[in-house]
């Protein structure tokens, strides 16, 4: 099949270094096209600082990264971003004084090529709120439309924030950490949506809840200190000597990982 | 009452007393207070709406004066279009501040701002077009297409005026436009703007130079009101004295800024002839007061009390 050896995002030997210490060493990823791909490891194994070089909000120190087959390591993020691969924040990342319409409302509004329109009316933006509160409908908020975003429950602002993720139709999404700090229902219904959303696209997902990881992803890439320990499905993954030492090893049983951490 | 009928009712007031102002106050004081109260508006929609604090708008407020004074002067143009000159020289001049300053953050921004506008006050008391010390005095007021005499205090009332709403009205739709949603997701959450896609740096730059423009348009019409256009324009001390007008009134309220420039323009008018240097003191006093006790200015106050009153939060 075409797909299986299409790779949406491909990095070469990528690195990054803080001053001497080196966050990321050498990870070379592959995310498969249309697949759920899951990033694990222990705190401070180099997960969010692989988003940010991915995303472009770091620059790497060496390596190179494709994205649907083009080179855009020397690219600016909000370039990265207009190519399809968005990306979430491990901590919640609304527009806290705007409403919940109007987060997902701003996402939706590049795509009508108005935004340096100052001389505009605002009313013009109104046609995207059928779309916008169609997204909303999508993870449970569009009874919420008119609150502030601040005022929100932080599950809710997790499930604004993919929302607004979705409203610029990525092909690939980036979430990092989707389900921290959620109850047991909020992961859930998560859990139903990365699924339903990943149909037609691809993500990328830093995850410690295990039983998400073991639920939805169908590839999984172990970091620990900033390099590649072990990658393959989780049945594979989760039996691996080296995994269960470094990572795996900390939870009794072994399977099933802490909640979430910062 | 519907908030949009409230709206209109207090546009309908705002031009009601535009209108009758220079029967009960003495003209010049109010155009005064026009164009510092569309300056803090302008800086507003850069401090209050991208969240950026310039400490150097002076040099567009002062550019603008002395260009215009220029043209009016020397080249004897039209008022209009000496207004418009100044607003042109501010924007450009904004664009280059901007385009060097942007990409900084915070109190770095700040004093990038603060250096390029001495440079620029260095500029305007060098070159030999701008008078030196003394400024560029006895600068024409002219006429409005040659029909209205500008001479005339309250014949230039009326255009000062029409010329700050329309500048009023420019900020207030860049705020509620497609442009201003974006301005607004940037302040409140920059890199997750960034990561939907939004160049911030093109968007904050032109606030920028919208907030320059206006600025500049507030500055060239200034040097028409008092045909003078002298270093005290392009000063830091001007620079900071926007700062005092648009916290008084209320920082990222639309009209806020202007209620300051009223109150420090009509307190250091009354003030100036009774207590004579002391006028620096009370401002400093009224800036403390101001950043302790009411953070949120005039009208952020008053917004808080009314939405308190009556129990609407929005
Ligand atoms: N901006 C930074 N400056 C210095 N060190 C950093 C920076 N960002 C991350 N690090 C370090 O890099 C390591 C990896 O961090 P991170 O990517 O956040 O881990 P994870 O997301 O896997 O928990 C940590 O040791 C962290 O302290
Ligand atoms: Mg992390």
């Amino acid at each position: 099949m075409a797909d299986t050896i299409d790779y949406i995002l491909e990095t070469d030997a990528l690195v990054r270094e803080f001053r001497g210490f080196v966050a990321v060493s050498s990870v070379s990823l592959r995310v498969r096209r249309g697949r759920i791909h899951a990033l694990i490891g222990p705190n401070g194994a180099g997960k969010t600082t692989c988003f940010n070089l991915l995303t472009k909000f770091l620059e790497p120190t060496s390596g190179s990264i494709r994205f649907n087959g083009v080179d855009i390591t020397d690219e600016r993020p909000a370039e990265v971003a207009r190519r399809g691969m968005v990306r979430s924040f491990q901590i919640s990342s609304v527009f806290p004084h705007l409403t919940v319409l109007e987060n997902v409302r701003v996402a939706l509004q590049r795509s009508l090529g108005t935004s340096f329109h100052f001389w505009r009316s605002e009313r013009s933006l109104r046609r995207l709120e059928p779309r916008a509160l169609a997204l909303l409908a999508e993870v449970g908020l569009e009874e919420f439309a008119g609150v502030v975003a601040v005022e929100l429950s932080y599950g809710r602002k997790r499930a604004l924030e993919l929302a607004t993720t979705l409203a610029l139709d990525p092909q690939l999404l980036l979430l990092d950490e989707p389900t921290q700090g959620m109850g047991h229902e909020d992961v859930d219904r998560v859990m139903q949506l990365i699924r339903r959303i990943a149909a037609d696209r691809s993500i990328l997902m830093v995850e410690h809840n295990m039983a998400v990881v073991a639920g939805v992803c169908d590839t999984i890439t172990v970091l620990a200190r900033g390099s590649v320990l072990a990658e393959g499905s989780y049945a594979q993954v989760s039996r691996n000597a080296a995994v269960l030492e470094a990572y795996m090893g900390t939870a009794e049983g072994g399977l099933v990982g802490p909640g979430g951490r910062g | 009452m519907s908030q949009a009928v409230r709206i209109r009712a207090g546009y309908l007031l705002a031009v009601a007393a535009l209108l009758l102002a220079p029967q009960f106050f003495y003209p010049v004081l109010v155009m005064k207070v026009l164009c510092f109260a569309l300056f803090a508006c302008a800086f507003n929609l850069l401090l209050g709406y991208a969240g950026l604090l310039s400490f150097g708008h002076a040099a567009f407020f002062g550019g603008a004066a002395y260009v215009a004074g220029y043209a009016l002067k020397s080249w004897h143009v039209p008022a209009l279009v000496g207004l418009l000159l100044g607003t042109l020289a501010a924007a450009a001049l904004g664009w280059l501040f901007g385009r060097l300053a942007i990409r900084r953050q915070g109190i770095y921004f700040a004093m990038i701002t603060l250096a390029l506008a001495q440079m620029v006050y260095f500029i305007c008391l060098q070159v030999p077009y701008t008078g030196g010390e003394d400024g560029l005095q006895g600068v024409p007021r002219g006429s409005l297409f040659g029909l209205v005499d500008l001479a005339d205090d309250r014949n230039l009332y009326y255009v000062v005026a029409a010329l700050c709403a329309l500048g009023f009205w420019i900020i207030e739709r860049a705020i509620h436009s497609p442009f201003g949603q974006v301005l607004k997701a940037i302040r409140e959450n920059e890199p997750r703007a960034i990561s939907l896609g939004y160049d911030v740096e093109r968007y904050k730059l032109l606030a920028f130079v919208l907030s320059a423009a206006l600025t500049g348009l507030a500055g060239a019409t200034k040097t028409l009101v008092f045909s003078f256009a002298s270093l005290t324009d392009a000063e830091w001390h001007t620079s900071g004295e926007v700062v005092l007008m648009t916290l008084v009134g209320g920082l990222g309220t639309v009209y806020g800024p202007a209620v300051g420039a009223g109150v420090i323009v009509t307190l250091q008018d009354q003030l100036a002839d009774k207590v004579g240097s002391l006028v620096s003191v009370i401002m400093g006093c009224i800036f403390v007061l101001c950043v302790l006790a009411f953070r949120r200015g005039i009208v952020g106050e008053l917004q808080a009390l009314y939405r308190s009153a009556t129990g609407n939060r929005y």
